[in-house]
């Protein structure tokens, strides 16, 4: 039994220590917002914020998450960062099948909270670990510089 | 729970909805212009188990295809799976256009499976592919609008006391301007519901599109697929559920011999082991069930099991492409032949030769392939991003024994496909099954969701088939191309699978030639062969754009070097040869003007060296021509900078998924141009995950500009043909940097020249 703190609510989630984060918060908690893309962290598609740092929830464990404040995509709005990523996502239309998404808006929101204003390098560095195979990127690009203009 | 809450329901023939509308008035629409229209009413029939997702008394349900709640939301049921391309935006399009919708009030819901009302008009069975959705819908989708429309007017005008002329309507408001009386669709919705079927409707004179060609039908999916909430096979869970995680043999053909699932058993979670058997095309093995992925995925891992390979398929990637090349000295079926090659390639002033490698290649969506089933007393419930209900739906009744009606397939979101989810073998879902049946002669009456791993789907099979391409091409002392000869040769797709009977003819498949056979050209002797190998036991599928991935990368690597053997520019030596194909020339002429062809490229930094290059391909009716600007470092490394895209597909429906297809296509492409590339050693597959089957980053994404030729000519796909241009536009772009001509995929990291 594990109490995690997810998105602000305590949880008794009844799993193994060495369950994955990312298992537990979709298959346990039923947060299934945060995919499952490839288990070694290599697609960035499992991304959520441990205490405001983006991670790779398919290789944390369960118990390296106690303690500490788990935001998922579910609540990655209620920040104000999230949530302009959020909107420009949606009005650049950033999506195609959508299903690395959660991770990208994770890691991105994750950029500009700690860079306000990225150049497209720091993009390309801080984005490289987030695989979309619809390729996506030419828009993640321009709504990442377009919600750092509306949080300026 | 909050997954169920949201849980699309499953659809069944057999059993009617008690809230749905006035059976009496189920008939046929009138066709128009050849097109069947779907069937009126189509009381959607509602498992009454989830009546809660039903239509209620109030609703308006005109067709299969448009359903208007009493709060005056607009409900396009959309026949075509949304995996990324946009077909829920464009399909919405079409019926809100001619309905005058409000479009911040259009839904869109995937349809069940229904060969009849939603089969794709292309294919004549219901499925998704070959860039389709929105070129067979066009019509028939704004039929399905433009009768609910009518049918609203109707009633209002009823209502009013007012001749229907007199009525006009605009984003779902209903309004007589004499009186001065509007209604909101939902008001109207159960009045429409009365209205007797108009046995015909006009639909709009392209000129007043209000919707269709402009920027103002955001995604209907993007809200939820950036708040986590959007619902893929992955994300589904039913009372009960258990996740299966199955042990595919390592090489193709295996079978189980026998296996020891002690280890697997202990793992906390795990509930069962099964065997499943495989079949033609598709993996015999074992899977564990768990009450949750990582239980499986753990138990699956421990498992011992001992494979039978006395039929597997042995041969390694090399072996294969060795066969190849030696099957491409001897002659194949002729797929395309005018004129005499052999004559003209006798004497020819200049002779170009050149042999194009292809590997195979993964789909490798972001969401890996899954599928859940729930099996019922003769009946068979699944959910999954379901690609081609029309294959799938026999294949699962025919394994079960049951009738096809008594298959139920919900439609989700895909997470990607590009191809993998229309599978002509049914493989996955028929492993499901399998899998979920298994279990239940175990005892174990569960709905069972199936998770195929990373590594299992890179694995899985399935893939764009190695081909090599042998070209032969003749030009004379003037520099005119006389002849043009190639060799192709790759496994067949069609054969042996329901599609084999109108794709393949005499010994060639559509699917592999596409491309080629038909050159644009104006060449005078012109000869394509094709060799089929019989023996190689790879599975394999279509892979965005098909055929085309590599019959444009070797035709228009060929004619850039005829260009460049004839001492012409490659824009005019192309445009000077297609005279006949003034669509081709269109885009030819747009990419060119938008790539500033005729100016000189900027240079690079010092020690870099650029270059420019450009192909044009039509697939799927649609054209499109790409010029790619690369940048070759000092140490041989290099990037493609930028490339200019122009795209004529027609009536451009929603121009910015236009342009997203064509961003990603060319990412999609590039990703195979510089990384992709699935190997064979002995017959085992070496690639697993994403460290070492690459695919692109940000990093590597160029800037992409997208031109679109306007068009009044009926609209064509567009999510596959943003692909084939690319690998040949790179091509040339390096040899325009290096004189260097690469011809084997994926390209060398480095140059050395």
């Amino acid at each position: 039994m594990a109490t995690l703190t997810i998105n602000g609510e305590s949880h008794q989630l009844d799993v193994p220590d060495e369950m994955p984060l990312l298992w537990a918060l979709r298959d346990v908690a039923d947060l299934t917002g945060t995919k499952y893309g490839c288990g070694m962290s290599l697609c960035g598609a499992c991304t959520v914020h441990l205490d405001g740092q983006p991670t790779r929830s398919c290789v944390t464990p369960v118990s390296a998450a106690v303690g500490k404040q788990v935001t998922t995509i579910e609540a990655v709005g209620e920040n104000p960062v999230g949530e302009a990523v959020q909107t420009a996502w949606r009005k650049l239309d950033v999506v195609q099948c959508g299903y690395c998404q959660s991770g990208q808006i994770m890691t991105a929101t994750a950029l500009l909270n700690g860079n306000r204003n990225p150049s497209d390098d720091d993009i390309d560095n801080a984005m490289g670990g987030n695989i979309c195979r619809c390729a996506t990127y030419v828009r993640i690009r321009a709504a990442i510089h377009d919600a750092a203009s509306t949080l300026a | 729970m909050r997954i169920l809450d949201r849980m699309p329901s499953p659809v069944q023939e057999s059993q009617q909805s008690t809230a749905v509308i006035n059976v009496s008035r189920r008939r046929f629409l009138q066709g128009t212009a050849g097109l069947a229209l779907g069937v009126y009413l189509a009381p959607l029939l509602v498992d009454s188990a989830n009546a809660s997702a039903a239509t209620t008394q109030a609703d308006f349900v005109p067709n299969a295809f448009v359903r208007i709640d009493s709060d005056g939301s607009v409900t396009v049921i959309a026949k075509h799976l949304e995996m990324g391309q946009g077909t829920y935006t464009g399909l919405a399009t079409l019926v809100a256009e001619e309905l005058d919708a409000d479009w911040s009030r259009v839904r869109v819901e995937g349809a069940p499976a229904d060969a009849e009302r939603y089969k794709n008009l292309a294919f004549g069975m219901q499925g998704t592919g070959g860039s389709t959705a929105i070129a067979n819908s066009y019509e028939q989708m704004r039929m399905a609008g433009a009768t609910a429309r009518a049918m609203l007017v109707a009633a209002a005008a009823a209502q009013w006391g007012v001749p229907a002329s007199s009525i006009s309507v605009e984003q779902s408001l209903v309004r007589h301007a004499g009186s001065g009386r509007e209604a909101d669709f939902g008001q109207l919705a159960e009045a429409a519901a009365e209205q007797p079927v108009p046995g015909n409707v006009t639909l709009k004179n392209p000129k007043d599109f209000t919707l269709i060609g402009t920027l103002k039908t955001p995604r209907p999916d993007s809200p939820a697929k950036t708040d986590g909430s959007a619902i893929f096979t992955q994300d589904m869970k039913l009372p009960g559920m258990l996740v299966a995680v199955a042990a595919h043999p390592p090489r193709f053909g295996a079978t189980v011999k026998r296996f020891e699932d002690t280890e697997a058993r202990k793992v906390p979670g795990v509930v069962d082991v099964v065997r499943f058997a495989g079949g033609p095309w598709r993996f015999d093995g074992v899977a564990v069930l768990a009450t949750n992925t990582w239980a499986a995925s753990q138990g699956r891992d421990v498992l011992n099991v001992e494979w039978d390979e006395s039929q597997a398929f042995t041969l390694g990637s090399d072996e294969i492409m060795a066969r190849y090349r030696e099957l491409a000295d001897g002659q194949g079926a002729m797929a395309s032949q005018r004129g005499d090659v052999d004559a003209a390639l006798a004497e020819p002033a200049t002779l170009i030769e050149a042999d194009y490698e292809f590997p195979y290649l993964a789909h490798a969506a972001m969401e890996p392939m899954n599928c859940l089933v729930q099996l019922g007393d003769g009946r068979c419930d699944i959910w999954h991003g379901e690609q081609f209900q029309g294959l799938d739906r026999s294949a699962v009744a025919e394994l079960l024994g049951i009738a096809p009606e008594k298959v139920s397939l919900a439609q989700l979101f895909a997470g990607g496909s590009f191809g993998r989810r229309a599978n002509p073998h049914s493989d996955f879902v028929l492993e499901a099954v399998s899998i979920t049946k298994a279990a239940r002669d175990n005892g174990i009456d569960a709905p069972v969701k199936l998770v195929w791993m990373r590594e299992d789907d890179t694995r899985g099979g399935y893939y764009r088939p190695m081909n090599f391409h042998r070209g032969r091409l003749a030009l004379d002392a003037d520099g005119k191309l006389i002849a043009w000869h190639q060799r192709l040769v790759g496994q067949s797709i069609a054969a042996g699978t329901a599609m084999e009977a109108f794709m393949v003819k005499d010994g060639v498949d559509a699917t592999s030639v596409e491309g080629a056979a038909n050159l644009a050209y104006d060449v005078p002797n012109l000869q394509v062969e094709l060799h089929t190998p019989q023996d190689i036991d790879v599975p394999i599928q279509w892979w965005r754009s098909v055929g085309h991935t590599h019959t444009a990368f070797s035709t228009e690597s060929l004619i850039d070097e005829a260009a460049v053997a004839a001492g012409q520019d490659p824009v005019a030596f192309r445009r000077a040869l297609l005279g006949g194909h003034p669509r081709h020339r269109g885009v030819l002429d747009l990419v060119a003007d938008k790539a500033g062809w005729s100016q000189p490229l900027e240079p690079g930094a010092e020690g870099e060296r650029r270059g420019r290059g450009v192909a044009v391909h039509e697939s799927f009716n649609s054209f499109v021509a790409q010029v790619a600007e690369v940048t070759v470092r000092q140490d041989g490394s290099y990037r493609v900078d930028r490339v200019v895209c122009a795209v004529d597909c027609g009536v451009a429906v929603n121009p910015d998924v236009i342009k997203a297809q064509m961003e990603g296509g060319i990412g999609y492409a590039l990703a195979a141009v510089l990384h992709g590339e699935i190997t064979l050693d002995k017959g085992v597959v070496q690639q697993t995950n994403f460290h070492n089957y690459p695919v692109l980053r940000i990093n590597e994404m160029p800037a992409v500009e997208v031109h679109i030729v306007p068009s009044t000519q009926a609209p064509t796909g567009v999510g596959e043909p943003g692909v084939p241009p690319l690998a040949p536009a790179m091509a040339n772009a390096i040899f325009d940097a290096t004189g260097t001509r690469l011809r084997k995929l994926p390209f060398t990291n480095k140059l050395t020249t």
